[in-house]
């Protein structure tokens, strides 16, 4: 088989477990002695390139992210789950999919892979575009909420997908973008000798100045509030109690 | 067995006595209840809190394990000290025996009753009383559930000093007087240090008022300490004052294979040396433990085949800092060949998937077969020789056996099962005991390092106490409990 290079998108998210605060100055969410990690979705994607290539369908893995220094953290737990390279676009910006999208444009156009797997969507900000912003981008087809991958050869890749009616199974012609869903796969935890070898591991630095794409901010954070707190549940005595606490209380009847 | 309705008038003492697990019938020398000591109860702590049905009555009866059953008529469920108190002066007065119950997590039948005594269960005294931020001191009722204090007191940047599998259903009463070990007495100690007062009722219904929370306090006999670990036979611990140790910034979690059990000591000391104050927790499984879990939902993070695991811990403040440490460590484990394989957690549902490795093995054992745990502190060097052996013991017999614990402690969870069979064998049991008791007597350890003596092991008490000391335990409860109302024919062999 042709060689097949598949590159791997990831991000440096709060770890999931972690209650968030939201700063004083409503400005934003804490982030300082905050738990990081890489986030859940991408993780299952650089899994499913790592199996790819156990099953001899890619030939190189290339983790990739944009973020700050220590998002090379995330880089070093890809390239010890199996990613053979990394490429780190280094920015302090708050990151927006179009601007993750338009970065990763431009290393596709320098890596020519096959493939790009990305999370479907990150957990912090929940947005779900990156992945489809960058198919458009580059004009390829796109699997998205992938919950299964089969390569039919080197030309084309079935995907199937969680919609909300079930599964659909869709078959588009390489090179495809895929995105992630829970379900695709289950990561491996790196083992020791992987996580040592990571560390030799080749992870090029960029910055978006350097690959000529200006992030220009198009929306501005106005504020950052955390919901109404829950109020406590009440029990009614009958059902003219219910009838009124919905029509006088509640208002929505 | 089904037990027969007893039907009661203030003149009729009828005594009744079920047959124990333990195989013995212990002599009783108790009342039994009248219609007017239900009234009084009712008086106490309502009704509603007054449990009389055989349907509600089987939950505080038969203990986590379901092990032991006893056959207690009366669950009540007092909401305050004050309440526990007026209960235990009447019971006191008219010699009606009782059992103090928190989770009923024990392992050793101490929380369940033995024929009929009243379970007192502590479960709706679970009030967070105060939090001192600055001091780092938490007072709380007694029938707080651990998990639940943990997770308070993490939101204030505090953790509880103590950690174990049970924790969404143990009560911090309940881990007091069993002095509950866990997964974290490596790095934060014994209760017996970080508790820092009680308020406990005692047989008569005397309140004992020492809820201080100061660290230093030397003012006469330390008597609080006396109720840590006394399994409820010396009196009703009610509420509690714990130290609380700040909450990590960063934790590591490492879950490393070896081929021997020589390895793995060489590991462990390699770990102390090297990441002493940093360490938080050393575990350890073998490859039995590992497949039993296995078998029953929980995901092998390596899929290595290892003779033994380690799971290894640390917490401190500075993650940077001490991913550094653990990563130098690793390196030189491997080079060395102690470690073969291994894993670190890259994020907090990696670090849950590889606890549940450990505290899962208990609840699969159960699921497995009948279960027949040991639970012995024995010189680290020999620890494992117990489990080889009771393995070739039991080999011809078709009991498997597993070895696990803490081993940073010295503390080696024995458990040995019948795959597919639940119903326990005296043929299995007599190749047992009383061996494994002998086998760590005779090496100076401990025949319950921290599950207690419970009702299952008083009759084996002497081999890791002297006479003259059970003695003086004798002299304590007969001060404390002369009527011999709290928890009997617990903890202490008959004389």
């Amino acid at each position: 088989a042709a060689a097949m290079r598949v590159l791997v998108g990831v991000k440096r998210v709060i770890d999931y477990a972690v209650k968030i605060r939201v700063k004083p100055d409503k400005s934003a969410v804490e982030t300082t002695n905050v738990k990081m990690s890489i986030n859940p979705f991408d993780e299952i994607a650089v899994e499913e390139a790592v199996r790819l290539k156990e099953k001899k369908v890619a030939t190189e893995i290339v983790a990739m992210t944009v973020g700050p220094t220590a998002a090379q953290e995330q880089l070093r737990t890809a390239l010890a789950m199996g990613a053979d390279r990394a490429i780190h676009v280094v920015t302090d910006a708050q990151t927006v999919p179009l601007h993750v999208a338009k970065i990763f444009k431009a290393l596709v156009e320098k890596e020519e892979p096959g493939i790009v797997m990305l999370g479907k969507q990150a957990i912090d900000d929940d947005c779900n575009q990156t992945g489809q912003m960058l198919a458009a981008l580059l004009g390829w087809p796109q699997g998205t909420f992938a919950s299964r991958v089969d390569f039919k050869d080197d030309k084309e890749v079935h995907v199937t997908r969680e919609i909300d009616g079930g599964l659909e199974t869709l078959s588009m012609a390489l090179p495809a973008v895929i995105t992630a869903d829970l379900r695709l796969n289950e990561p491996r935890y790196a083992t020791l000798p992987n996580i040592m070898k990571a560390k030799k591991k080749k992870i090029d630095k960029l910055t978006p100045d350097g690959l000529g794409i200006a992030l220009k901010e198009h929306i501005k954070t106005l504020k950052v509030e955390e919901p109404p707190k829950r109020e406590a549940g009440i029990k009614v005595e009958s059902v003219e109690e219910l009838v009124d606490k919905l029509r006088y209380e509640a208002k929505v009847i | 067995m089904r037990l027969a309705r007893l039907i009661r008038t203030p003149h009729m003492q009828t005594r009744w006595s079920t047959a124990m697990a333990t195989g013995s019938v212990l002599a009783r020398a108790h009342s039994a209840l009248g219609a007017e000591d239900l009234e009084r109860f009712e008086s106490i702590v309502g009704r509603a809190n007054v449990i009389t049905e055989d349907d509600a009555l089987e939950a505080y009866n038969t203990d986590w394990m379901r092990k032991y059953r006893g056959s207690s008529k009366v669950a009540l469920r007092p909401g305050s000290t004050q309440e526990v108190s007026q209960i235990l002066a009447h019971c006191n007065a008219k010699g009606i025996a009782v059992v103090p119950q928190g989770g009923n997590t024990g392992l050793v039948g101490g929380s369940v009753p033995v024929y009929d005594e009243v379970v007192i269960s502590l479960g709706r005294m679970n009030h967070i009383i105060s939090l001192d931020e600055h001091a780092g001191n938490l007072i709380c009722q007694s029938g707080c559930v651990l998990e639940t204090l943990q997770d308070y007191v993490a939101t204030r940047g505090y953790t509880v000093p103590l950690d174990l599998g049970a924790k969404g259903s143990c009560q911090i009463g309940g881990n007091i007087a069993t002095n509950a070990g866990g997964l974290r007495f490596l790095r934060y100690g014994s209760l017996h240090g970080t508790v820092l007062g009680l308020e406990v009722v005692l047989a008569d219904g005397t309140v004992l008022d020492n809820l201080t929370a100061l660290r230093k306090d030397n003012t006469g006999y330390d008597v609080k300490q006396l109720f840590i670990g006394s399994e409820g036979t010396l009196g009703v611990i009610t509420a509690c004052a714990l130290a609380l140790p700040r909450a990590p910034n960063s934790t590591q979690l490492a879950f490393l294979g070896c081929n021997s059990y020589e390895d793995v000591l060489r590991t462990f000391i390699a770990a102390r040396r090297d990441l002493g104050e940093v360490l938080s927790a050393v575990e350890f499984l073998d490859s039995e433990s590992l497949q039993v879990v296995t078998e029953h939902g929980v995901k092998d993070p390596l899929g290595a085949g290892c003779r033994h695991y380690m799971l290894i811990e640390l917490s401190g403040s500075n993650e940077a800092h001490d991913a550094e440490k653990l990563s130098t460590f690793l390196e030189n484990v491997m080079e060395d060949g102690s470690v073969v394989d291994g894993t670190i957690a890259q994020d907090t549902a990696q670090t849950h998937g590889i606890w549940r490795v450990r505290e899962g093995i208990t609840e699969a054992l159960s699921k497995s077969g009948a279960v027949y745990k040991y639970d012995v502190s024995i010189p680290l060097t020999d620890l494992y020789n117990l489990v080889d052996e009771m393995r070739d013991r039991l080999a011809p017999l078709g009991a498997f056996v597993t070895g696990f614990g803490h081993l940073g402690d010295g503390n080696l969870h024995l458990n040995i099962y019948t795959p597919g069979d639940f119903q326990k064998s005296p043929t299995v049991q007599q190749a047992i005991e009383p061996f494994v008791y002998e086998w760590v007597s005779s090496r100076r350890g401990s025949i319950s390092a921290e599950h207690g003596i419970g009702i299952m092991k008083p009759a084996v008490l002497h081999m890791s106490k002297t006479p003259e000391i059970i003695d003086v335990m004798r002299s304590i409860k007969g001060s404390l409990d002369p009527n011999n109302i709290l928890n009997p024919y617990k903890v202490l062999p008959p004389p």
